[in-house]
């Protein structure tokens, strides 16, 4: 029998999935273009389920539901709660976008935003190898159809080809890895996994083995170098609202089963992942600081930023276990999500820009088109250079205090070989900062090309504003954030 | 409100106002806004020099509450005779900075005037931070106005100088970041200045620290070989950001090796005085040298700000009080001075737009009082008694004869050299017959002008004539810095 407390713990996914259902269904009977009723009903929705998980996150209880399937802990609550306030910000900024595009038309934008939340949301709290995989799906299959919205349009439809294939590809990857895992301990309970590798009594080689799959399937989803080929493509071929909805949110749900299968899983057999951790994350550094010089499009030297910046949140993972001591794991997973938190609400605002400067049949992607912004619109262009700041890690903007959190992680541990990764982080940001740098560069001290000015919808405009200021607010007052992080990662350790 | 969070916030408040609310249609209101905000921000430093009690080395005007508990960084700040006067000195060249900017920034008033009002605020917090990482934010910080600054306002080769300005800065500051993570370990969590002076510490570990630091510190000061950022920068940097560049932003540098590299690595920094003292009588005589021979009158500003400042590193690393007190009264005098240096070539500079020595000749024919200043601020950058480029020079050279003589000697060449790029530029500029048309058609400096130079050849002179303020302030803090650092931290 399932108790009631089982239902409680998944309310804001039941909302989710029949609000859903309900807004595909309404939407057969809106002939508005601009889709205001589906707009509403959504964002409506997406307030709800927000209020929930943030309710649930405050309350801080953990609860185990339908015989383990799932939790709800206050780390979970807290990404869910991000997760929807990212997708809805990226509705916002991405309706209008979209409106001049046709690609509002079946509302299928924010139905299949909402059914990439809800498997963001499983991913999140599922806590058993098949739920996981099975939100991580069903985010995956609502991306691969998001990239795709605009069918008629080459890139677009290439860049979800490549998506599909890739992501397909690592599915398997992290279904086969699984398998092993289930093989070797019988179990697909992350708790159960954790138990039994723990004791001790399992073949160390068949454990590594899926482990390796695992991690690789992982670093897909992340997006970091060997396995980063899909990022460029698709955040500069799709849509730039799919972009954002493919960049944002899912780097918070990514995060999560990186915590859930990694830590709360295998944390026995951390010393093995950390290894991996490192050399991927000393690796999409490397590559990701030193591709994103050379492009001219703005999407996708976005795109290798994330790929360097994803770099630092797997160096903040793996310094979290020390020659066998796990004293500062808290420590070191909570500066891994404080970088996401921060990471994607930056993220959030570069893009709202991008968009923002779109017109009908102009993408504004290309970096010079962002000559002489500063002139166009003082506001935007100040909000995308705190953005632009903030991602080079300069302080005071948020980003920099991300970037101190994982270093601080890295040298508390002690051991040489991780100070020398964290001056080896710090070089490759240092590099970051030049191309972070000619961003600002094109926006302040070029001459506009064109004087059109800059006009957006009160909505867009209020909420990149309060964006923007965020990214500085929690600049100069981190503390808050930074707390909330710890304690989340605190509770999820002590289960 | 507390004295040195207003001295902090104050210009920032404004700055923000004006970027807010400002556009050029308004540019009057823009630019009487600006200049009040920078006199309430002079102002609110006042009570901090009379108020500063003269008997103690411990700091003053204390603030502390917790900032990110997380990592246990406070909002720590405090003065001492060793930063008091920089706050003041901040705070005053901002007024003169505002005022030289009135008629020649025509393009985007606001966001020059804002940008100036913050830089200011942040300075002034870099002199006052007593945590760590406050420092470092701080630090930091500056480098965005100023980018923006020298990218928006600079010259025909501006992105080049905004580059590499931010990002040489930038990697010697990264390192002390490392360093600072690292100290923050070895203290078992704490970003406290004055628990890291106590702090002990093992040979390597004071060694690479104090390369870290020196590493961000050097770059800043710039010392030789690491200077080659500022001859760039200066040049394409408008003349304001030019001023607050050598006025102030190369003492942050000198200022962290008396806050940081001496007191928390006092051992490694007795054994790498050598080093220290090697590079700053390079700067002093090899660059003075390099000076000479520049066709650009910022160039050769540039240049000789590289070598005053060697003079200043001088001062510190011959661990003596009157050559530390030298040092930190040619920080103050080289505030004074080349500010002034920059702001008179700007004058000329928006009248004839060219910077080249040889563009000019005989303008002490159509711009007497100009000259006059001119003459007065180029005696001060040679160092003449009775100007307040005299005092500090002397006090280091005194030093250095005390601690070596054949260093002192050295120093002592310098200032030959000094009066001798100087006077030559000078003469080639003002002095003679009138050299071309451009000069013909000159016209002297206007009320607003004479204003910004007066009060800056006020400063020279009293500091020349009458050092004893800014000394007495100094010498109990210098003393008990070197007590602390002749003695040992190795554990």
């Amino acid at each position: 029998m399932i108790d009631k407390l089982s239902w409680i713990a998944v309310y804001p996914e039941i909302v989710l999935l029949f609000m859903a259902c309900l807004i595909a269904l309404t939407d057969l009977f809106v002939t508005n273009p601009r889709r205001t009723t589906t707009y509403a009903l959504t964002m409506l929705t997406l307030a709800l389920v927000a209020l929930l998980n943030g309710l649930y996150a405050l309350g801080g209880q953990t609860i185990y539901a339908f015989g383990n399937m799932v939790v709800s802990d206050a780390m979970g609550n807290w990404l869910k709660c991000f997760a929807t306030i990212a997708v809805m910000v990226t509705l916002v900024y991405g309706r209008p976008y979209s409106g001049v595009r046709d690609m509002l038309r079946g509302g299928e934008l924010f139905t299949l935003g909402m059914f990439s939340l809800l498997g963001m949301s499983v991913m999140i709290s599922g806590n058993n190898f098949l739920v996981i995989y099975l939100g991580l799906e069903l985010l995956t299959l609502s991306s691969y159809a998001l990239v795709a919205l605009r069918r008629d349009n080459a890139t677009a439809t290439e860049a979800a080809m490549k998506y599909f294939v890739l992501g397909a590809m690592a599915s398997g990857f992290l279904l086969y890895g699984l398998s092993m895992l289930y093989g070797a301990t019988g179990t697909l309970d992350v708790n159960a996994v954790f138990k039994a590798v723990a004791s001790g009594q399992i073949k160390h080689q068949v454990l590594v083995f899926g482990l390796v799959f695992v991690v690789a399937g992982l670093a897909f989803k992340l997006g970091v170098v060997p396995f980063h080929m899909w990022i460029p493509d698709v955040y500069q071929g799709a849509p730039t609202a799919v972009t954002l909805l493919v960049a944002g949110a899912p780097k918070l749900a990514a995060f999560a089963i990186v915590i859930r299968l990694l830590v709360e899983g295998l944390l026995p057999l951390a010393f093995d992942w950390q290894q991996m951790l490192g050399v991927l994350a000393v690796a999409s550094l490397f590559l990701g600081n030193l591709a994103a010089i050379a492009q001219t499009n703005l999407k996708r030297m976005l795109a290798y930023s994330t790929i360097s910046q994803m770099g630092f949140v797997l160096l903040g993972l793996m310094a979290g276990v020390v020659n066998g001591n796990v004293l500062s794991a808290a420590n070191a997973y909570s500066s891994s999500m404080f970088y996401v938190v921060t990471y994607v609400l930056t993220t959030l605002a570069t893009f709202g820009v991008i968009m923002l400067l779109a017109r009908e049949g102009f993408e504004s992607e290309e970096i010079a088109d962002f000559a002489g912004l500063n002139q166009r619109s003082p506001l935007y262009a100040g909000v995308m250079a705190v953005c632009m700041f903030s991602l080079a890690g300069i302080p005071p903007l948020v980003g920099f205090y991300a970037k101190l959190a994982v270093l601080q992680a890295l040298v508390s541990s002690g051991e040489t070989a991780y100070l020398a990764l964290a001056v080896f982080a710090v070089m490759m940001s240092l590099i970051g900062a030049f191309y972070y740098l000619r961003v600002v560069k094109v926006m302040y001290f070029d001459n506009p090309i064109t004087a059109t000015t800059v006009s957006a919808p009160l909505d867009v405009r209020a909420v990149l504003s309060i964006n923007g200021a965020l990214v500085l607010i929690l600049g100069i007052l981190p503390g808050g954030l930074m707390a909330l992080c710890a304690n989340a990662i605190v509770q999820m350790l002590k289960t | 409100m507390s004295l040195l969070s207003l001295a902090i916030w104050t210009p920032i408040a404004f700055g923000v106002v004006l970027l807010a609310l400002g556009r050029d249609d308004q540019a009057g209101a823009v630019r009487w806004l600006a200049l009040v905000g920078a006199v309430i921000s002079f102002l609110v430093t006042l009570p901090l020099y009379s108020g500063f009690k003269l008997d103690t080395a411990a700091m003053q005007f204390v603030e502390k509450s917790m900032w990110i508990e997380r990592f246990n960084v406070n909002y720590h700040l405090g003065v001492d005779g060793i930063s008091l006067w920089f706050v003041l000195l901040t705070a005053f060249i901002n007024v003169v900075v505002v005022i030289a900017g009135w008629e020649v920034i025509t393009r985007r008033v606001n966001q020059y005037m804002g940008a100036f009002l913050i830089l200011s605020g942040l300075m002034i917090g870099v002199f006052c931070a007593l945590d760590g990482m406050l420092f470092y934010v701080f630090f930091e910080a500056t480098l965005i106005p100023m980018y923006l600054i020298i990218g928006i306002w600079g010259g025909p080769n501006k992105i080049y100088a905004a580059f590499k300005f931010f990002l040489y800065t930038l990697l010697g500051s990264l390192l002390m970041l490392v360093a600072l993570i690292f100290l923050y370990t070895k203290s078992g969590g704490s970003f406290d200045l004055l628990t890291w002076h106590k702090l002990p510490l093992s040979g390597t570990a004071q060694t690479l620290l104090f390369f870290s630091f020196f590493a961000a510190f050097a770059v800043k000061v710039p010392m030789w070989p690491v200077h080659t950022w500022l001859p760039d920068v200066h040049v394409e940097a408008p003349t304001g950001g030019s001023a607050v560049l050598a006025a102030i932003m190369l003492k942050l540098g000198a200022y962290g090796f008396l806050r940081f590299s001496m007191p928390i690595a006092p051992d490694a920094s007795r054994e790498w005085a050598w080093l220290m003292i090697t590079l700053s009588l390079i700067a002093v005589i090899y660059v003075g040298l390099v000076a000479m021979v520049q066709k650009d009158m910022k160039k050769l500003v540039a240049y000789s700000s590289v070598a005053h400042m060697g003079f200043v590193t001088l001062g510190f690393f011959i661990f003596n009080p009157i050559g530390v007190s030298g040092g930190l009264v040619q920080m103050i005098a080289h505030g004074f001075v080349s500010g002034a240096m920059f702001l008179s070539i700007g004058v000329l500079y928006d009248r004839v737009h060219s910077r080249e020595i040889a563009s000019y000749g005989g303008v002490v024919n159509t711009m007497p009082k100009f000259t006059a200043f001119a003459l007065l601020f180029a005696m001060a950058n040679c160092g003449l008694p009775g100007t307040a480029g005299f005092v500090g020079e002397w006090m280091v050279i005194l030093g250095a004869v005390k601690f070596n003589f054949w260093i002192g000697f050295g120093a002592a060449t310098a200032l030959i050299f000094g009066a001798a790029y100087t006077l030559w530029m000078f003469k080639r500029v003002y002095l003679g017959p009138v050299a071309n048309d451009h000069v013909r058609d000159l016209t002297d400096i206007n009320a607003r002008e004479f204003l910004m130079l007066a009060l800056l050849a006020i400063a020279v002179l009293y500091m020349g004539l009458y050092p004893k303020p800014f000394t007495d302030v100094m010498n109990v803090s210098v003393n008990e810095l070197l007590r602390h650092v002749a003695l040992s931290k190795l554990n």
